[in-house]
């Protein structure tokens, strides 16, 4: 087995144990950045009685970022920009410019913290672009990325509202009597004008907008209990009472245009919570210095693959499934790293995530074992331990496969020789996202990702009984 | 005073220093001239000798990510591993055409096949190759599966294959497909087949 020295075993099972602690506390403070590039939540955390964030975090996704410490300067370069700041100064220099921050700037652990509430400022100068921060809740909007909502109620019998957004949409849908409220997590919705509107019917009688802790929220108040559905390849949710939503024989109810819904809410992971969740590891592929395929000159597929995870992490929550990310950020792994942790984390999946410039839609592996020599009876060689699992890893790939392709994604099942996926002891896929009609743009695009991140997941769910479970 | 054979002395020993100088500086030169072919990226396709065949070389497709089965004639050396090294190099050559549905950089290159062991052949490639290869999973793949295909069906027993680079261990082709290994040709052939 290769050797891993003690160092680098205890860095990788402390970022075990922080991203569980991050999973465990997911109602923590953060902020949600919504972009043309990633939709993505950081953390916030209170100093002095302010909040504050870290630049670095903020500033990853978005482009190329790196920091230097050198005492109690901190220095910062983004793309080909560079700003200055002092820890417990609020004077920093930004480009060349000079700039007060609303309390003192903050290092902690390497990491330079700015106050929140300087976001509206501070980023334009880094980004170049205008940025709309609703600070009460933690929402941050950059260029111009926004999803309208319309509510539009028929009162014929049966009554239902229809909410109409301007892009898809995959909100976390709960009921409770009289209510149906819908958390919007990874959605840019905007506010429809007002925080309310009544409806003069006697079912359905209000929905409500709101907005905290990086989260919009939309509930509906009735007299009946109600249910959703989605339809419109989820651009449209029918909210309709439960006990006219079901035709007399039992099909699926019906949009106002007679249309079938095939998936009927509340979404698995708001049916009722199974004790047991599978524990998907999500391995976003390269990282820190191992930098991937160049996806194009500015592009490397590092970033790609992290982005992607995140959205991957949503949606498999979202599923009920738990997630753990290898990576949550800049940070080199080696190859055995990544094995061993997802070995210790004992999941019932390992996804590993790529990306490519060239091709199109999706390609999904699952591992060409190499010649593996003499039997070592129930012992594999740390090089073919994915081997007694190899079947299952197939019939996952082929689900992904699948989902994909119902949602006109080209994708494709194979195997490769790619490693870690044959040293991990579960089934183990690796996914790599070329591009689709819009080229190599599609690959930053968090629509595009989010497609493919839905399909995997529901791929994923499609097969949860045939893989391991997490008490 | 100086003694005149200590001159005479002192005065040859400098002749022959500067000489020598001179004979260096020269040696340096040639040296250099001889050097700057070998050192060339391009590499030298070696002389195809021998009676033609037909072969079938197995095409990468990086479109449909498949390989194509393709006959054709070329003349093949009388040596078991002259014939694999011309095999391999026949199929580099389709690939180094413009508007290849694989490409691969023009100084790529097979060094060296080695049969080593009944049923087991190691391919050893030059650095142009993988530093120059696309980096992908489906693409370092493709190129994996149609060197050990080709190999595995003009080259009677064939069973493994290793890859080198520079005749060294390499961990991955250009960041994806695992060198360290033995690939397995009925693995590959079978999940090609898939």
């Amino acid at each position: 087995m290769p050797f891993i020295t003690t160092n680098k075993t205890m860095a990788v099972l402390s970022a075990i144990v922080v991203l569980l602690s991050a999973t465990l506390f997911a109602d923590e403070k953060h902020l949600s950045v919504y972009s043309p590039v990633a939709i993505y939540t950081v953390p916030v955390i209170d100093r002095a009685g302010r909040e504050y964030i870290g630049l670095l975090e903020l500033l990853e996704p978005l482009g190329r970022v790196s920091s230097e410490s050198q005492g109690a300067r901190w220095g910062l370069r983004y793309n080909a920009l560079n700003a200055e700041f002092v820890a417990g100064r609020t004077r920093a220099k930004i480009h060349g410019r000079d700039f007060d921050l609303p309390a003192p700037f903050l290092v902690e652990n390497a990491r330079g913290l700015i106050p929140l509430n300087s976001l509206n400022e501070v980023l334009p100068r880094f980004i170049g672009t205008a940025v709309n921060f609703h600070e009460s809740a933690r929402r941050l909007f950059i260029g111009g990325v926004g999803t309208q909502v319309s509510f539009q109620l028929d009162t014929n019998e049966p009554p239902h509202l229809n909410l109409n957004f301007s892009a898809p949409v995959n909100p976390s849908i709960s009921t409770e009597p009289g209510r149906l409220r819908m958390v919007f997590k990874r959605d840019p919705i905007v506010s429809p004008g007002s925080q309310s509107i009544s409806f003069d019917n006697k079912v359905i009688t209000q929905a409500s907008y709101s907005e905290n802790n990086g989260d919009a929220e939309l509930d509906i108040a009735a007299n009946e209990p109600l249910m959703a559905s989605f339809s419109n390849t989820r651009k449209t949710i029918i909210v309709a009472p439960v006990q006219r939503a079901t035709a007399p024989n039992g099909s699926a109810a019906t949009s106002g245009n007679g249309e079938q819904n095939p998936s009927l809410m509340p979404p698995p992971a708001n049916a009722a919570p199974t004790p047991r969740r599978t524990l998907v590891v999500v391995d976003p592929a390269h990282g820190g210095d191992e930098r991937g395929a160049a996806l194009t000159d500015a592009i490397p597929e590092k970033n790609v693959t992290l982005g992607f995870a995140r959205l991957l992490r949503h949606e498999l929550e979202l599923r009920n499934f738990a997630v753990i990310l290898l990576r949550d950020g800049d940070t080199t792994l080696t190859l055995d790293q990544r094995a061993n942790a997802a070995n210790v984390a004992q999941g019932g999946i390992y996804v590993s995530l790529h990306a490519v410039s060239q091709g199109t839609g999706a390609g999904v592996y699952a591992a060409l074992l190499p010649v593996e020599g003499p039997s070592n009876g129930p012992f594999h060689t740390w090089n073919a331990a994915q081997a007694p699992v190899l079947a299952v890893s197939k019939i996952v790939s082929a689900a992904i496969v699948s989902e994909m392709q119902k949602r006109e994604f080209p994708a494709r099942a194979s195997s490769a020789s790619l490693r870690p996926l044959n040293n991990v002891l579960m089934p183990a896929v690796a996914v790599e996202l070329a591009p689709g009609d819009n080229g190599a743009a599609d690959l930053i695009s968090a629509n595009y990702q989010q497609r493919a991140a839905s399909a995997i997941a529901d791929g994923l769910a499609s097969v949860r009984d045939r893989l391991g479970v997490q008490q | 005073m100086i003694p005149r054979s200590l001159l005479i002395g002192v005065a040859v020993l400098l002749a022959v220093v500067v000489t020598m100088g001179v004979y260096l500086h020269h040696m340096r030169r040639q040296a250099g001239e001889l050097a700057s072919p070998a050192a060339s990226a391009l590499p030298v396709p070696p002389p195809a000798t021998g009676p033609t065949e037909t072969v079938t070389l197995y095409v990468a497709d990086d479109g449909a990510g498949i390989l194509r089965p393709r006959s054709t004639q070329i003349p093949l050396p009388g040596g078991r591993q002259q014939r694999a090294e011309e095999l391999l190099r026949a199929l580099l050559r389709i690939y180094q055409q413009p508007g290849s549905a694989h490409p691969l950089a023009a100084a790529s290159d097979i060094r060296s096949i080695y049969l080593v062991d009944p049923g087991a052949a190691v391919i050893d490639l030059n650095a142009a190759f993988a530093d120059q290869h696309r980096s992908g999973i489906l693409s370092e793949q493709l190129t994996v599966n149609s060197l050990v295909e080709t190999l595995a069906a003009n080259v009677p027993g064939i069973q493994r294959v290793n890859i080198l680079v520079e005749g060294k261990r390499r961990d991955t082709l250009a960041g994806h497909a695992d060198l360290t290994d033995t690939f397995d040709v009925a693995t590959i052939m079978q999940a090609e087949n898939q």
